[in-house]
């Protein structure tokens, strides 16, 4: 992948209370970019964890150095603009520490194929799919992915899935336009693409459930996602 | 509506795309709203009109319950789709090995380079 090699990538990777998972989701980003021969920077994004997520941050910005890892404690949306690459990937879902290194050379394969601006990973489609999930989980997942796709029509078949690649362009784009908070905004990403017109490609993902930290899914959730989806569902 | 491209090779992976719309559309909301004013009213001057403009009496009453069985016709058509990709969703066991490997062997590499885990 010759051509590959010019376009640099930025991984947004917000978050909290993950010491565990950190260093290893950032081991398996800097290989598979090694492998992949392209430039790369990690943006580890930390919302004050208490459990020392930020310690582990910079002492992962110490082995691979400043240009690769960057962390801070910014909003997301500032960071858009400072990141130097053209694509960026962004990760908001912890619950999975996926093969990362399939599914992102994947991703930029997809993307490179089409010539997307937004390529999106789905479980639900082709060979994507889960793992470690009871039939209570599965059941909720594809029944509110089956109301998204009601009341929506968001014309992608995974939109909480939240492995994506974006365009930068796209992306700050996006950004400008959301304006909802947590879980929601990335339904609302894909929403408004299509809104916008933007092409989306979908690639099939493996969701690992994750090994390390607590996932944070709960009555609450389901709640606050479904005020989400109404919300969206009356304002776009 | 979403003119959805062939399925790609290999992996089974779906392309999408959708050309520019020209203006700003209405919200999901309002369309549905639309819709249903459209249909509601179409039933209602059928179903419930006065005597003088009635159709025949058999046609009047099966659009009567109209909403009712197609009410009940998605109700169905929602928990059969629920039902059957609840029973097609993948379970990636290679995925999982595969982790379990990545693991160790970011363990192991990132404790050689200094991490104090």
């Amino acid at each position: 992948m010759a051509a590959g090699g010019a376009d640099k990538f930025s991984v947004l990777l917000p978050t909290y209370n993950e010491r565990e998972n950190l260093p290893l989701v950032v081991w398996l980003l800097a290989r598979t970019f090694r492998e992949s021969g392209n430039n790369f920077e990690i943006i580890i994004i930390d919302d004050g964890s208490p459990d020392g997520t930020q310690e582990i941050a910079e002492q992962l910005e110490k082995i691979y150095g400043s240009d690769k890892i960057v962390s801070c404690i910014f909003c997301i949306f500032f960071l858009i603009f400072y990141s130097v690459g053209k694509y960026v990937k962004s990760l908001e879902n912890w619950d999975r520490v996926p093969g990362f290194c399939t599914s992102f050379t994947s991703l930029k394969k997809k993307q490179k194929e089409g010539n997307f601006d937004i390529v999106s990973g789905t479980r639900y489609k082709g060979n994507g799919g889960v793992y470690g999930w009871d039939l209570k989980r599965k059941l909720i997942s594809r029944g509110a992915n089956f109301l998204t796709q009601v009341l929506l029509r968001p014309g992608a078949s995974d939109l909480t899935g939240s492995f994506r690649l974006y365009r930068k362009e796209v992306l700050q784009k996006l950004m400008e336009k959301c304006v909802s908070k947590g879980y929601v905004f990335q339904m609302e990403m894909i929403v408004r693409a299509r809104q916008l017109g933007y092409t989306i490609g979908e690639v099939p993902i493996s969701f690992v459930d994750r090994v390390y930290g607590e996932s944070k899914l709960g009555g609450n959730e389901i709640v606050s996602f479904l005020k989400g989806l109404l919300t969206l569902f009356a304002t776009t | 509506p979403v003119g959805a491209g062939g399925v790609g090779a290999g992996r089974g992976s779906v392309r999408l795309s959708r050309p520019l719309s020209p203006q700003a559309a209405m919200t999901k909301l309002g369309q549905w709203l639309c819709g249903l004013a459209l249909l509601g009213s179409a039933w209602a001057a059928l179903a419930l009109a006065p005597p003088g403009l009635q159709l025949p009496a058999p046609y009047r009453q099966a659009l009567l319950p109209l909403p009712v069985y197609l009410l009940v016709a998605f109700g169905c058509y929602s928990l059969a789709t629920v039902g059957y990709r609840l029973a097609t969703f993948n379970d990636c066991e290679e995925a999982a090995t595969e982790l379990q490997e990545h693991i160790s062997a970011a363990r192991a590499d990132l404790r050689r380079r200094g991490l104090r885990f």
